[in-house]
């Protein structure tokens, strides 16, 4: 972190997803970097995915926010590196969980979606005899799980 | 940037950011049609990856060429000639077979095609933006290529729908494939790959996902074309009046 950049970061590490509102930005490893020139703060976030329509809301999010403390922000998108779930942090995966969403695994190189480990438990009942209902769940980040156990249907974040 | 590589930019972008607005318009039609919840799902966020990489193309664009405010001009107030994008996405859905293997052969060649641009081209801005394209191309190109096989392996029926898709779809791809005076500009200065350069690798997968759904590669020959220097077809007339309904009736709204 840039120095006199602290107390942007104090007001911006506590903001939530809008999509997940029980994460938060910086347990996502949405926020990659704050600086400073002479006027604004810049804050580059990487997106989750490209067309995410969760993306404009958090630019604004992190505008209003930083402007109630008198700092006036330009935020930059990036997406190189592109982001990986690899940067949601430990933190974050037990939330995850906890909220009935499993969470992703490790990633392979250049792959997206396909878990590097086949099994995806159930984060209902903890079993390992899952399915993949469908590529593509609630959110573009997520597909769509049922437990063969204990037959509750769930989420999985992507493996990116 | 000289004027003539600016031109040269805009023009390239505007082909790619057309191609994936149109296609994700004609996908986004299928919300609410699709026909299991699960597809409903799957295909608009499929849209909204699409038109997502349309915009954020859109907005490299408008950062060269200052006759346009915003991405929403580009995407909302041009003319009908004005749009570069190929006539095989601006054709009608069809069933929902014909939507999966025209998205499975749009999205493999897109694969392709940013796996190229990662590695070679000069403008750096749209370098980055590739590394993640391919990743959302890689999974958009693995989900079509499932049903291909799905239903072409299923039942008589299924595989005879796949195979008037085939069909159908035909007398479009060799405009995928088509070099021109221009695609040869942008890889004579590493800006973007010829198409015909990505037609081995999309060849190989291609035929490969429709040998195991038992279906028949097509003939790849340049028989319809005029997307690129906006000639369209007349199916496009009709989407673009829906798809700039909003910013014609009420110009500058937003959400």
């Amino acid at each position: 972190m840039e120095k006199g950049t602290e107390k942007a970061w104090d007001v911006l590490k506590d903001l939530t997803d809008p999509e997940l509102p029980f994460l938060t930005l910086d347990d996502l490893g949405v926020i990659r970097e704050i600086k400073r020139n002479d006027k604004n703060h810049v804050v580059t976030i990487a997106p989750t995915y490209i067309g995410c329509p969760a993306i404009s809301v958090i630019e604004e999010k992190i505008a209003s926010e930083l402007k109630k403390i008198g700092i006036s922000a330009i935020i930059e998108k990036s997406f190189s590196p592109p982001w990986s779930s690899d940067w949601i942090s430990e933190n974050g995966r037990k939330k995850m969980e906890e909220f009935g969403i499993s969470p992703p695994h490790p990633r392979k190189a250049d792959t997206i979606g396909e878990p590097l480990l086949k099994d995806v438990k159930c984060p209902q009942c903890t079993s390992y005899r899952t399915e993949k209902v469908s590529e593509f769940g609630s959110t573009a980040c997520k597909s769509l799980y049922r437990c063969l156990d204990c037959k509750e249907p769930f989420d999985h974040f992507k493996c990116v | 940037m000289k004027s003539n590589m600016a031109d040269m930019v805009f023009e390239g972008l505007l082909r790619i950011a057309d191609d994936n607005l149109i296609l994700g318009h004609r996908t986004s039609e299928w919300c609410g049609h699709a026909p299991t919840l699960e597809e409903d799902l799957a295909l608009p966020n499929i849209a909204l990856d699409l038109i997502g990489h349309a915009q954020t193309l859109y907005c490299l664009a408008c950062e060269i060429n200052s006759r346009y405010k915003n991405e929403d001009q580009l995407a909302f107030l041009r003319l009908e000639h004005e749009y570069k994008n190929l006539l095989l996405v601006e054709q009608e859905n069809g069933d929902f077979g014909n939507t999966v293997l025209r998205l499975f052969y749009f999205s493999t060649f897109m694969k392709y095609f940013w796996e190229r641009v990662k590695i070679e081209c000069c403008f750096t801005k749209l370098k980055e933006f590739s590394e993640k394209a391919f990743l959302e191309t890689s999974y958009h190109s693995r989900y079509a290529s499932q049903w291909v096989v799905t239903l072409g392996d299923g039942t008589d029926e299924s595989n005879l729908k796949m195979s008037n898709a085939i069909a159908n779809l035909e007398p479009f791809l060799g405009e995928l494939f088509n070099n021109d005076d221009f695609t040869e500009m942008c890889s004579q200065n590493d800006f973007l790959p010829e198409p015909t350069s990505i037609f081995d690798s999309w060849k190989n997968e291609v035929k490969a996902i429709l040998q195991k759904g038992n279906l028949d590669f097509p003939d790849i020959i340049l028989k319809k074309r005029g997307g690129r220097k906006g000639e369209h077809s007349e199916a496009f007339g009709y989407l673009l009046s829906d798809l700039q309904y909003m910013q014609r009736a009420y110009p500058n709204s937003s959400w």
